[in-house]
């Protein structure tokens, strides 16, 4: 009995760690996709020399955050509120709108990716099709709180 | 006559005198003409800095309206308010829907008076309490711009505002209170360029204190608190303090306010959102010089902590 008790405690407790904490994921995410940002907007405005490595890497790490948004994962009902979250409940109002938009971002890191920017002229084009969902996104599905 | 019906004279007397008294106070008040004889002719070329440094495309263009269909004016969009929805109107070219047949003085009425030119009252939510800081000549080059945009047909429709804002003859006692074109921020004489230039876009044209700035109860901004941020006047967000104060932008340089106005990220690769996206796309299109200029106004004026309510404590669960 014990036993039992034990074995259901355990799934219950993987069950709560597989939903862990969506918020605090998300807000991961687009940390790191801001870090990654960083290391290339000064090469893209062509303040510091054109470095493909680094150019790459970031690429990189874009698009593997892009890939990791799943929808139904991050955002689940639930997760409207709680923690310092700014989604806008928008998101939730209009999921397939919400979904296209994450479609979006993550065809547009994998295509910087593939594309594999090989200059300056190249990066500028790829950097700005990528940079452009972070507002577009942002303009209806984010809310500013104090 | 008896006491009452003394009593009753008195009262009819009373209000005809308070009526006439609102109908003197409340009437609308035009540019004067001295004023009017500075508008000149006006330079279409010029203008098109002044339609988007004044953001006229973000209100009135259809709402979403994406590249070129920026430039038809057939309002449409929606602000839904504590005082009711505003509905901004149609201002392309058409003659009957739109304002194509306005006069240049019809339009300066309407941009720096909030008179219409069949002398109603207009609401502030067009902002013309920031278009009244606005130079004559700057409205004259607006007007020659949206001269060459296209004329669209159809009205908006109506605003829905609730009791006794619904009453726009009411407006001209606000006005009488709110309304004057005065700089907000005060600088020392000395104060240089580009400090002034970016003043006059700001609290001008621009419009910035309208959302971020706090409001009094009565609708008007709360000056002590200049763009100290405020309680969005949509939905349940607020609008970022731009001072230097507490919870503002003080840490942000020059360049990072200019790099942020011209590609919509801070300094720490944030990206913009919400109603500002439209803004920093029409800011963007300004010149480096233009957005230095706003940066140095925002680095000069007086620092304000958050003029929202701190935010709620978390939940427990």
């Amino acid at each position: 009995m014990r036993r039992l008790i034990l074995a259901i405690s355990a799934v219950a407790l993987t069950a709560t760690a597989a939903l862990a904490d969506p918020i605090s994921e998300r807000q991961a995410i687009m940390k790191s996709n801001g870090k990654a940002l960083k290391s290339i907007s000064a090469i893209a405005k062509g303040e510091q020399p054109f470095d493909a490595d680094k150019v790459m890497a970031a690429l990189k790490t874009l698009n593997e955050d892009a890939q990791k948004i799943d929808v139904e994962k991050l955002f689940p009902d639930g997760s409207q509120t709680g923690g310092d979250t700014t989604a806008s409940p928008k998101i939730w109002d209009d999921m397939a709108g919400f979904q296209k938009a994450v479609d979006k971002f993550k065809a547009d890191t994998a295509s910087a990716v593939t594309a594999s920017p090989a200059s300056l002229d190249d990066l500028k084009v790829e950097f700005g099709k990528v940079a452009k969902n972070c507002s577009s996104c942002h303009e209806g599905f984010r809310i500013k709180k104090g | 006559m008896g006491v009452a019906a003394r009593l009753a004279m008195g009262a009819v007397a009373l209000c005809v005198l308070g009526g006439a008294t609102f109908w003197y106070l409340t009437a609308p008040v035009r540019l004067d003409p001295i004023r009017l004889a500075g508008l000149g002719t006006g330079d279409a070329a010029k203008g098109e800095r002044i339609f988007w440094a004044g953001g006229c495309a973000s209100c009135h263009a259809r709402p979403k309206a994406e590249g070129g269909a920026k430039l038809e004016l057939a309002g449409g969009v929606e602000l839904k308010t504590a005082f009711g929805t505003f509905v901004a109107p149609n201002i392309s070219q058409d003659p009957k829907d739109g304002i194509g047949a306005w006069s240049v003085e019809d339009f300066a009425n309407a941009l720096m008076k909030g008179v219409s030119p069949s002398g109603e009252h207009l609401y502030p939510a067009f902002p013309y309490t920031s278009y009244a800081r606005m130079k004559v000549g700057d409205v004259a080059d607006l007007y020659a711009y949206m001269k060459t945009l296209p004329s669209v047909a159809g009205k908006a429709p109506d605003h829905s505002l609730r009791f006794p804002f619904n009453i726009r003859r009411g407006l001209g006692l606000w006005k009488l209170l709110y309304l004057d074109d005065d700089p907000v921020v005060e600088f020392p004489e000395k104060m240089q360029e580009p400090v002034l230039l970016g003043r006059y876009l700001a609290e001008g044209p621009g419009h910035c204190g309208e959302c971020h700035t706090p409001r009094q109860f009565t609708g008007a901004t709360n000056d002590g608190k200049w763009l100290a941020g405020a309680t969005a006047a949509e939905g349940n967000g607020i609008v970022p303090n731009i001072t230097s104060g507490q919870g503002g932008i003080g840490s942000w340089s020059e360049d990072d306010i200019s790099n942020y106005l011209e590609t919509g990220f801070t300094p720490d690769f944030d990206s913009v959102g919400g109603t500002m996206v439209e803004v920093q796309k029409n800011i963007a299109r300004l010149t480096p010089e233009d957005r230095a200029a706003i940066a140095a106004y925002l680095k000069a004026i007086p620092p304000h902590p958050n003029g929202y309510p701190p935010r709620k404590a978390k939940p427990a669960s």
